[in-house]
């Protein structure tokens, strides 16, 4: 006897289909049998479990294509179990986690463990980058074919740029023999080097050493010209500056192949939020000034940045319980992707179709992964949310084990109710 | 020499320095002479007297152990006086320059040096020096003729012919003179060409070579008539061009499974040195009923023979009677 679900009376949203109207969605066998907007009733039998959404919407599970999850290495700030339980609460179904762990995820048995560890906990689909170069070091480049065998979703030395051209030039062309895709973390680390947040008037009168936000820009032009001359596939990640989209804003009309995400802190905060030495407002690239964060939104509106993705990334107490310099960067995100994403709904900046989209069906795409829609036949993962009902985030309350983020007390709108992944609740919000 | 001479002359050039000029006629005629050297390479007397009285210098730059001995066995059996100068081993270790090393050599009236150098054009510099014929022996990634000759013998022996036959050229092409001058070679004599490697180790706009370009062995090989394996040239590379040897071997090592991709006579080439498990399973180079690799080194002498005589222009001198 095959296992139903019907999930009723909800406002179906589907951006791979542009799909926005009510209506119910039919699950069978962990897949996607059905939807529409009144699906019959006959030969469904009665142990069929049903579902009211009403004044909900369902949408595919968000699809996060940036995250930290510490484990192997450093399971005391996160692990693939806490991270997987964070993800489900935040109507993360599927994400693609860095490979900046202890060890650095650069051979096959690496990316195996974390396909098998994720499996065991069965909260969410974690995919692994692998390290393009060895050790994350910037030199050799890794067994890109063999890691893309053992299922390494695309390659990127994590939270550090692959900073000497000739090695990227190689990452691209390489790469690009088994048409595989590099992700930068685009900034030029000589101009990066000792910074600790974005240069400028404030940068300045708190006596901190600025990063000016063309090392992001640079790198990203760099990039381009070697996507050109070796036609590799190319992502670079949590773009933060409106110089740097420019540039991939005029790279994709000359059709290179070229894509870009953001994260909710480039458009949910801008360098103010650092205050008085708030070392939870410090990530990597920094917050950037009012007009770069205009630019993000501008970015997110015109399709240039094609994902948001949380770059979520734990640290404990003892690593951010520091003066601001020696802080380390990172903003846990989650559990808070979603809504701070529907902010650009709500203020009127994105379509909600468009929101969702750079949530699920891009990431799946660039990252050529399953997942990402509704389709009929796909696996049945998606999240079921209440768009408007205000909260206020409480970093208390988060899942990960580490709550290193500026939100505390922040008003949102927008929150994951129910979470299924493969057909299997994953995450119900408690009434 | 006489215009109408020129026009006849199978081979009118005065130095051997790469494929690239060579017309089907010239190449013809070197690999047509090239089999009678092989029969006579075969007999218990190999030696004849043509180059008597004749001095050949293999001059060498860079470490080589087959194409020096070949040259000099060819050198040999057509009755010339070899010498073999390691280069690396003395004046120039001294400081002196490539040009002072010609000037030198010629000021001892060699008829033909024999010129391996690690720098690409070093050969065509050093010949525009001296007075004699130079063979160029290889260099750097540039070309290696002698080698594209004995393979298009070793094809045309087993397969009767070069023109419309399908080759892949595959592994390390960025730095390899050998596919240099097999591109070159096989062109003129119209077969069709790919080449087949990782993209870190194809060079910039190789498919204005006139080659087809794989990334993929196994669409690469795919109805191929000979397979042409080619070294990782580590010591010509400035840092990572591939992460590891197993991965190399994985996706671009020629083993069976790759092979039955190609036509089921397909023949297996080399240029030698091979490094077994990296470019190619030892049990396929080995495969006597598909691999032509040992042949090649036969050829090699005999395409070498075809060369010193092709250059061989002024009459011997007549030994002074008593």
């Amino acid at each position: 006897m095959s296992e139903r679900t019907l999930f009723i009376n909800a406002r179906l949203l589907d951006p791979a289909a542009k799909l926005d109207r009510t209506g119910e969605l039919l699950v069978e066998d962990g897949r996607i049998a059905a939807l529409g907007p009144h699906l019959a009733r006959d030969g469904l039998g009665a142990d069929i479990k049903i579902v009211d959404c009403t004044g909900y919407c369902l949408a595919p599970g968000l699809v996060d294509m940036r995250v930290q999850l510490r484990e192997p290495g450093e399971e005391y700030q996160e692990t693939l179990a806490s991270g997987s339980a964070a993800a489900a609460a935040g109507g993360v179904t599927t994400m693609a986690m860095l490979p900046n762990t202890t060890p650095v995820i650069d051979e096959q048995a690496l990316v195996e463990f974390v396909a098998r560890r994720g499996r065991e906990v069965g909260l969410a689909n974690i995919r692994t980058y692998a390290a393009a170069t060895k050790g994350l070091k910037g030199r050799e480049l890794t067994e890109m074919g063999m890691l893309a065998e053992a299922g390494a979703v695309a390659f990127t030395d994590g939270t550090h740029a692959i900073a000497d051209a000739v090695v990227m030039r190689r990452a691209l062309s390489y790469a690009s023999t088994f048409d595989l895709l590099i992700v930068q973390h685009p900034e030029e680390p000589s101009l990066a080097a000792g910074g600790a947040m974005t240069e400028g008037e404030i940068a300045t009168r708190l006596g901190l050493a600025g990063i000016t936000p063309a090392a992001e820009a640079i790198m990203v032009e760099r990039d381009l010209r070697l996507v050109e001359i070796t036609g590799g596939r190319y992502h670079a990640a949590h773009l933060s500056t409106a110089a740097a989209i420019e540039v991939i804003r005029r790279a994709k009309v000359r059709g290179l192949p070229v894509s870009c995400d953001t994260a909710p802190h480039y458009f949910a905060l801008n360098e103010t939020a650092v205050g008085e030495y708030r070392t939870f407002a410090k990530v990597s690239p920094p917050l950037r000034s009012e007009e770069d964060r205009k630019a993000v939104v501008a970015g997110l509106q015109d399709g240039t940045i094609d994902a948001i993705a949380s770059d979520h990334a734990p640290q404990d107490q003892e690593s951010k319980r520091l003066p601001f310099a020696s802080a380390e960067p990172g903003i846990v995100g989650l559990e808070t992707l979603l809504p701070l994403a529907l902010e650009l709904h709500h203020n009127r900046q994105v379509p909600l179709l468009d929101v969702l989209r750079a949530l699920t069906q891009r990431p799946a795409e660039i990252l050529r992964l399953p997942g990402g829609t509704l389709a009929l036949g796909a696996a049945a993962d998606f999240v079921v949310f209440d768009l408007d009902r205000p909260w206020r985030i409480e970093t208390g309350k988060f899942r990960s084990k580490c709550q290193n983020a500026p939100y505390d007390g922040r008003p949102v709108q927008g929150r994951a109710i129910r979470t299924v992944l493969g057909g299997r609740g994953v995450f119900a919000a408690q009434a | 020499m006489t215009f109408g001479d020129l026009a006849n002359d199978p081979f009118p050039h005065r130095h051997l320095l790469g494929i690239e000029g060579l017309s089907a006629a010239s190449i013809t005629h070197l690999l047509d002479r090239a089999d009678l050297y092989v029969e006579q390479s075969r007999q218990a007397d190999k030696k004849q007297s043509l180059l008597r009285g004749r001095t050949i210098i293999n001059l060498f730059f860079e470490n080589s152990t087959r194409t020096r001995t070949s040259f000099e066995l060819a050198g040999k059996r057509l009755g010339g006086d070899v010498i073999n100068m390691q280069a690396q081993a003395s004046s120039i270790k001294k400081g002196e320059t490539l040009i002072d090393t010609a000037m030198t050599l010629n000021a001892m009236h060699p008829d033909v040096l024999i010129v391996r150098h690690p720098e690409s054009g070093a050969v065509q510099l050093l010949s525009e020096k001296v007075d004699c014929a130079v063979i160029n022996a290889g260099d750097g990634s540039h070309e290696h003729p002698t080698q594209a000759l004995l393979d298009a013998l070793t094809i045309r022996r087993r397969k009767g012919r070069l023109q419309g036959l399908r080759v892949a050229i595959c592994g390390d092409i960025t730095h390899s003179r050998v596919a240099r001058s097999n591109i070159a070679l096989l062109n003129i004599m119209g077969a069709q060409i790919r080449v087949v490697a990782p993209r870190t180790l194809l060079p910039a706009a190789i498919d204005r070579l006139g080659v087809e370009v794989f990334t993929d062995m196994a669409k690469g090989l795919e109805g191929v008539d000979i397979v042409m394996m080619l070294r990782l040239q580590t010591e010509r590379m400035q840092g990572s061009f591939v992460p590891s040897i197993r991965e190399y071997f994985h996706f671009f090592g020629l083993d069976y499974a790759k092979l039955a991709n190609a036509k089921d006579d397909a023949l297996i080439m080399h240029p030698g040195p091979m490094n077994r498990g990296v470019e190619i399973d030892t049990e396929v180079a080995d495969d006597i009923d598909r691999s032509a690799i040992r042949q090649q080194v036969e050829m090699g002498v005999a395409v070498r023979m075809a060369c010193l005589e092709a250059l061989n222009r002024t009459p011997a001198v007549a030994p002074p009677t008593p």
